[in-house]
């Protein structure tokens, strides 16, 4: 007797569960209207959680590390970008597309440019003391994490910041009786652009290869004669610039911060890379999705349910594949 | 001529002393075969010429120049290549993908790839299969075709026969024996009838020493010295 591992292989495999979840959503929810609302902010939420687990997934998986202090990227990220929207504040305002876009195009860069260097930093000062050592790289990245918060203190205050959108992404398109988020539609393009763009790295290039095969086996990419360290330093610059990204789209999408945010997020985060497996941009995309889905269609159905829906999705998958559902390694 | 030189090489894996003085020189061309008995110290002894583990004292000369302490990789790179006894595979990339990422500047060269096909002919068969999928003997196919992808002047093989069936392990021998005609082959086997039927020199590791060294066919005679070193009966 078949089992479902492969019923679901000759259908597409697990890539065919967000389709069944949302299927299955639609049948519960039963108004078309809200069920599509609910899909797109679902995907939407789980591209801007993409863009913040995949960098983690990646230094998980490549580097083994357990860094606890990714979440601070993700709350710089935030507090970055709004301060460069707020100082930009009259092209984001302002009844022009182009104004608007450079707005958002340097806050994006800026804190692009904060999660590379400070990726850096991190990997070198702190990680790299720590590296084969679990217990003592989750007790110096929950320090780091602790530093973090309280220098976002220091600088913005412990009151929430209002993030400012700009213009052009206010307002929604209405099409039919559903009615569509202008932001959440580009925080899911983003998303999907970045998905794109890390998947051809990792699936056509050299580097890619690399960091491909030193998530498998650090020791063999060695002996090949590649200085696996230095693509260290680069793979965690990327996934900590990504997270700073993902955080400055959160902020424009909760359009009220704290410097909890990270910290909150990082749940979440957590359980998007366990439900996708370690080191699996793919992965990672197919629980971040999961995650958004089924926080959103919990959310309406259940709403007492909500807050617990991301921890029972992660063990009804962890008991049905206890590696995610699509680990790097096998 | 001496390709590479151990000298009273001591390596310690955390608090346990392996290897107490290692002194070796591994001479250009054929196989070399290392023997011994399990725990011996001959896979630490290929892990310490490849700087996965770093001797302290004792050095390791290749081509003349001391490579002790040099990264992993700045090993490599002086053309010695690695089959760690658990193959070391990528199974998440394809045959070719593992097969690339030994090459030097990411392509083929067309004529050694062909000569691969032909020594290993599941390789070409299996071109497009992730890696993981394929079986034992395939996987030691593999990782030897990886280690000769390229003009290596030393490849350092652990146990490659190690629960291969005996038609592989036949197939193997074909292959180190071409091999070693344009390398030098240094082998930690287990499987002395193979070790024999290939080796052209030879050692044996005991307790982390050299116990013994010199040609194989001398030892392979000495059934007495077989039965004292690796407790092989006649």
């Amino acid at each position: 007797m078949e089992n479902l591992s492969q019923i679901l292989g000759r259908f597409g495999g697990v890539y065919l569960l967000p389709v069944g979840l949302a299927l299955g959503a639609f049948v519960l929810i039963g108004a078309p209207a809200s069920w599509a609302t609910l899909t797109i902010a679902g995907l939407s939420m789980g591209m801007m959680v993409f863009l913040m687990a995949s960098g983690l997934s990646l230094i998980f998986g490549l580097m083994d590390v357990l860094n606890f202090g990714h979440s601070a990227f993700i709350s710089f990220g935030a507090f970055v970008a709004a301060t460069v929207l707020s100082a930009l504040s009259g092209w984001v305002g302002a009844d022009s597309v182009f104004l608007n876009s450079m707005a958002l195009v340097f806050a994006l860069l800026a804190a692009t440019s904060f999660g590379l260097a400070a990726g850096w930093f991190f990997e070198t000062v702190i990680i790299r003391p720590v590296y084969h050592d679990h217990l003592r790289q989750i007790l110096i990245t929950m320090g780091a994490l602790i530093v973090s918060e309280q220098i976002i203190l220091a600088l913005w205050g412990g009151t929430p910041i209002t993030v400012l959108r700009p213009h052009f992404l206010e307002g929604a398109i209405i099409l039919g009786n559903v009615s569509v988020e202008v932001y959440r539609l580009f925080a899911f393009a983003l998303g999907l652009v970045a998905f794109i763009g890390l998947y051809l790295v990792l699936n056509r290039s050299r580097i890619g290869l690399l960091v491909r095969a030193g998530v498998e086996n650090r020791e063999m990419v060695e002996s090949l004669g590649f200085r696996i360290d230095r693509l260290f330093i680069g793979v965690f610059m990327v996934g900590s610039a990504l997270a700073a990204v993902g955080g400055a789209m959160w902020a424009g999408y909760e359009t009220l911060i704290t410097p909890a945010l990270g910290g909150e997020m990082m749940i979440v985060v957590f359980i998007v890379v366990i439900i996708g497996g370690l080191g699996s941009i793919e992965g990672t995309l197919l629980g971040a999705i999961m995650v958004g889905l089924t926080a959103n269609y919990v959310g309406f159905l259940a709403p007492k349910l909500a807050l617990a829906s991301n921890m029972i999705l992660m063990t009804i998958i962890l008991l049905w594949r206890p590696n995610g559902l699509r680990p790097a390694v096998k | 001529m001496t390709l590479l030189s151990l000298n009273n090489m001591k390596t310690d894996i955390g608090q346990y002393a392996v290897l107490h003085g290692v002194t070796l020189d591994i001479p250009e061309g054929g196989v070399f075969v290392l023997l011994g008995r399990n725990g011996a110290g001959k896979t630490t002894t290929l892990r310490s010429i490849m700087g996965l583990w770093t001797p302290t004292p004792g050095s390791v000369t290749f081509r003349g120049a001391d490579i002790t302490g040099l990264h992993t990789a700045d090993i490599a790179r002086k053309g010695i290549a690695y089959v760690p006894e658990n193959m070391g595979i990528f199974g998440g990339l394809t045959v070719e993908e593992n097969l690339i990422l030994a090459t030097d500047k990411g392509r083929f060269d067309q004529a050694r790839l062909k000569r691969i096909y032909e020594l290993f002919p599941a390789l070409e068969q299996f071109w497009t299969k992730q890696a993981w999928s394929l079986s034992g003997g395939q996987k030691q196919m593999l990782a030897v075709a990886r280690a000769i992808i390229e003009p290596r002047a030393l490849i350092l093989i652990d146990e490659p026969t190690k629960g291969l069936a005996p038609s592989i392990v036949a197939a193997m021998a074909e292959a180190f024996r071409e091999i070693s005609q344009n390398a030098t082959i240094l082998l930690v086997e287990q499987n002395f009838h193979f070790a024999k039927s290939i080796g052209r020199d030879m050692a044996v590791i005991d307790d982390g020493l050299v116990a013994h060294a010199g040609t194989m066919a001398d030892f392979a005679a000495d059934t007495e010295l077989q039965e004292r070193l690796l407790s092989l009966s006649a």
